[in-house]
């Protein structure tokens, strides 16, 4: 059997490509798309702790987080989507219009 | 041996694809690696035994969130993406911060006391499908998260109506 | 395995059943209801009625994922209050600003529904999604003024920090399932201590991951970049419910995760807070001090102040809780008075957001400049307004449990931002008039003047009101 320490590495090494895509790109939809990559780093160690624990808490979490991820992307988009009808810009160095 | 080899292959993939769709400079290569991704991680799911959330992570994920994704990125139009800068200018700290992390995650992660043992053995879920185990346990202990779950779609709806429409009746 | 569907009991959770279907109704009736004021009247209502029954409801529900005890109560009055404060100050304002939509009022609601649910959280799942569906609503209020570039790029802002920081909070919470095999928070306690895993290095990572995540929906140094951008460019209504609600909430359940469920891991955490609560305080502070917008300065004394609430959660026990939820109840009051002001500035044409439009409105408002002078005091923490029992009683707490230095060191801090705020009342009373400043006042802005003014003042002389009540509602821990 493969040990779960494996599955929880995977999970960190996905996590951690999420994070890094976060914090270095200037684009707004990838920055995005990150954290979608660190909602199934998430996911993954969720389901595989689930698996190992016997348990379906886990599994229940991370439908939810699915959910939720759902949720935030129609939001996030529109959120997106309504910056981009005033300044037709999608990148973070851009938005500079406070300061202080 | 094979359980470790299919890991390995799905491990090794999803770590590449991951990276592929943070270092495209088209957004919509990016999508579409994600969309592969996303089959890895659903075959990944079934083979820890919750096939249930592997179409689910299909179905919504590839299905719903990265379609959005696309019409996102198709209607913004984003041709000069392509002959800009990719990344901030502090990129660097970036990629450090997130070496860090990952350091010291596979550090402390490196043994995990498993807490205590549930009774949704592989066993118990194969005799009635995880789709009913699952569905059975939603509807019941897990009903309250289930009903908050579905307020947060209802405001999804509203904020995204709100936002992305263009004139609202005053 | 059979397992029969049982009703649960509902009376423990009828405040959030009747903001539930409130919420929902208002959202209907915004359909058919020309005059939005009715909406905000309506919304009003229903925030009273909820306030009224979160007393009468105790107890758990839903298998203990639900729980209203007097810690839940306590915090959701907070909510309930900056709730309806925020909707009095709102009317005029979105008026004003051409957003006079009745979504706004249905998402502030769901914002607190969300809010309540995160305060009587018995589980991390829970948790996680009454956080999440306050986060939403708010992202979608932060960028409410649709036309404005400013308001665009604060729901921007917040939303990808936002959802950054719940990216954490699920890891911190799926490694804390990993190594207890629950997500019941006294579960989560009662497994740590029975099995010896509170020096646990993945316990400890999973606190960090938790502090991280709520250090940034408390607007804590060092993960409180967003908040003066955002606390900017939202609509200044939004800003005023931003700095309160989801911020007590926030407390709320760093008290949950880290009172209860992670007690016994209590020598670790405390060592991730004191660092995080000091750089707060000074981050706060200093900036504080160079800024010329108003509501950018209200956003640094916003991370000020949640610097000062650490020291009570660092304190812990029943005193340091208590502590923290008198402090925010009475931030409530006083940071919601001091955005009214913010919003009376703010006219057709006129962004009234500088510091120096403030001149010498004692000579042309003396009464709107009092009051504003009192909310200043308070936020400083001058007796005799309640922002000094705040803080005394949270400095206290600090002192009885050991932390001297630290209350010496937000002593220091807070003696500096008395420069900062009382150059607002110097602007006030010692300049001359620049042009006429038109105030835009509304019966429901000074009403929520009234209300928070004669708070302030109230609990300033009386403290042991909302003490003994937080006393109370804390005695659990």
């Amino acid at each position: 059997m493969v040990p779960l320490e494996w599955y929880i590495w995977l999970a960190t090494a996905v996590f951690a490509i999420g994070v890094a895509g976060f914090l270095t790109r200037r684009n707004i939809i990838i920055m995005f798309m990150s954290i979608e990559l660190m909602l199934n780093a998430v996911n993954i160690s969720l389901i595989s702790f689930s698996y190992y624990l016997q348990d379906l808490r886990g599994h229940i979490l991370s439908f939810f987080v699915i959910t939720v991820a759902a949720a935030e992307a129609a939001i996030g988009l529109a959120i997106i989507i309504s910056l981009f009808r005033n300044k037709a810009t999608v990148h973070a160095d851009e938005m500079n219009e406070m300061k202080g | 041996m094979l359980p470790q080899v299919l890991f390995l292959y799905f491990a090794f993939a999803i770590v590449a694809l991951s990276l592929a769709v943070i270092t495209r400079k088209n957004p919509v290569h990016s999508v579409i690696f994600m969309l592969v991704l996303f089959f890895h991680i659903a075959a990944l799911y079934l083979t820890l035994n919750a096939e249930f959330l592997a179409a689910i992570q299909i179905i919504v994920y590839a299905g719903a969130i990265l379609v959005l994704f696309l019409f996102v990125v198709l209607m913004l139009n984003l041709k000069e993406e392509v002959t800009e800068h990719r990344y901030i200018s502090l990129w660097a700290v970036g990629v450090l911060l997130s070496i860090a992390i990952s350091a010291i995650f596979l550090m402390t992660l490196s043994s995990i006391p498993l807490g205590a043992k549930g009774v949704f053995s592989p066993d118990v879920i194969a005799s009635e499908t995880h789709t009913v185990a699952l569905g059975k346990l939603l509807y019941t202990e897990f009903l309250y998260p289930f009903e908050i779950a579905s307020v947060i779609l209802l405001v999804a709806i509203v904020g995204a109506v709100v936002l992305a429409k263009k004139r609202l009746k005053s | 395995m059979e397992t029969a569907l049982k009703f649960p009991v509902l009376t423990p959770a009828m405040p959030e059943i009747i903001m539930l279907i409130g919420a929902l109704a208002i959202l209907m009736l915004d359909l058919i209801v020309r005059k939005k004021d009715f909406i905000a009247l309506a919304s009003l209502i229903l925030a009273g009625l909820v306030a009224y029954n979160v007393f009468g409801a105790a107890g758990e529900t839903f298998g203990g994922m639900f729980v209203a005890d007097g810690y839940a109560m306590f915090f959701k009055l907070i909510f309930l209050v900056s709730l309806m404060l925020t909707i009095l100050i709102s009317i005029k304002y979105i008026e004003v600003e051409r957003v006079n939509y009745g979504e706004y009022y249905s998402l502030a609601l769901f914002s607190t529904l969300g809010m309540m649910i995160m305060a009587s959280a018995g589980d991390l799942i829970v948790l996680y999604l009454g956080l999440e569906l306050m986060a939403l609503s708010t992202y979608v209020l932060a960028g409410f003024l649709k036309h404005s570039l400013r308001s665009n790029e604060a729901a921007v802002k917040y939303f990808l920090l936002g959802a950054f920081a719940s990216a954490f909070l699920l890891f911190g919470i799926s490694l804390t399932y990993g190594i207890t095999g629950t997500t019941d928070i006294r579960a989560v306690a009662a497994y740590i201590s029975e099995n010896g895993l509170s020096e646990n290095p993945v316990l400890l990572l999973s606190v960090i991951l938790f502090s991280v995540a709520f250090s940034f929906k408390i607007a804590a140094a060092p993960f409180h970049m967003w908040a003066p951008d955002v606390y900017e460019g939202a609509p200044t209504s939004v800003t005023a419910f931003m700095s309160v609600g989801p911020k007590a909430a926030g407390f709320a359940v760093i008290g949950k995760v880290f009172l209860i469920a992670f007690a016994s891991a209590k020598l670790s955490w405390v060592q991730v807070l004191i660092p995080v609560a000091i750089l707060t305080m000074a981050t706060g502070n200093i900036l504080a001090l160079m800024q010329t917008n108003i509501k950018r300065m209200l956003a640094y004394s916003s991370i000020a102040h949640a610097g000062y609430a650490l020291l009570g959660i660092i304190a812990g026990g029943a005193e340091g809780m208590a502590g923290v939820m008198s402090y925010l109840m009475i931030y409530a009051f006083m940071n919601i008075g001091a955005f009214a002001i913010v919003i009376l500035l703010r006219s057709e044409g006129f962004q009234g957001e500088n510091i120096s439009d403030l001149e010498g409105l004692s000579k042309t408002h003396p009464l709107y400049a009092a009051l504003m002078l009192i909310s200043m005091f308070s936020l400083t923490g001058i007796p005799p307004t309640a922002g000094f029992i705040g803080k005394f009683y949270i400095f206290v707490s600090a002192v009885n449990a050991g932390y001297t230095w630290l209350v010496v060191v937000a002593v220091i801090f807070s003696a500096i931002s008395a420069y900062f705020y009382l150059r607002v009342v110097m602007y006030m009373y010692m300049r001359e008039p620049k042009e006429e400043v038109r105030l835009t006042t509304s019966p429901a802005v000074n009403l929520a003047l009234a209300i928070s003014t004669a708070a302030v003042l109230l609990i300033g002389v009386l403290p042991s009101s909302v003490i003994d009540l937080a006393m109370y509602a804390a005695a659990g821990f």
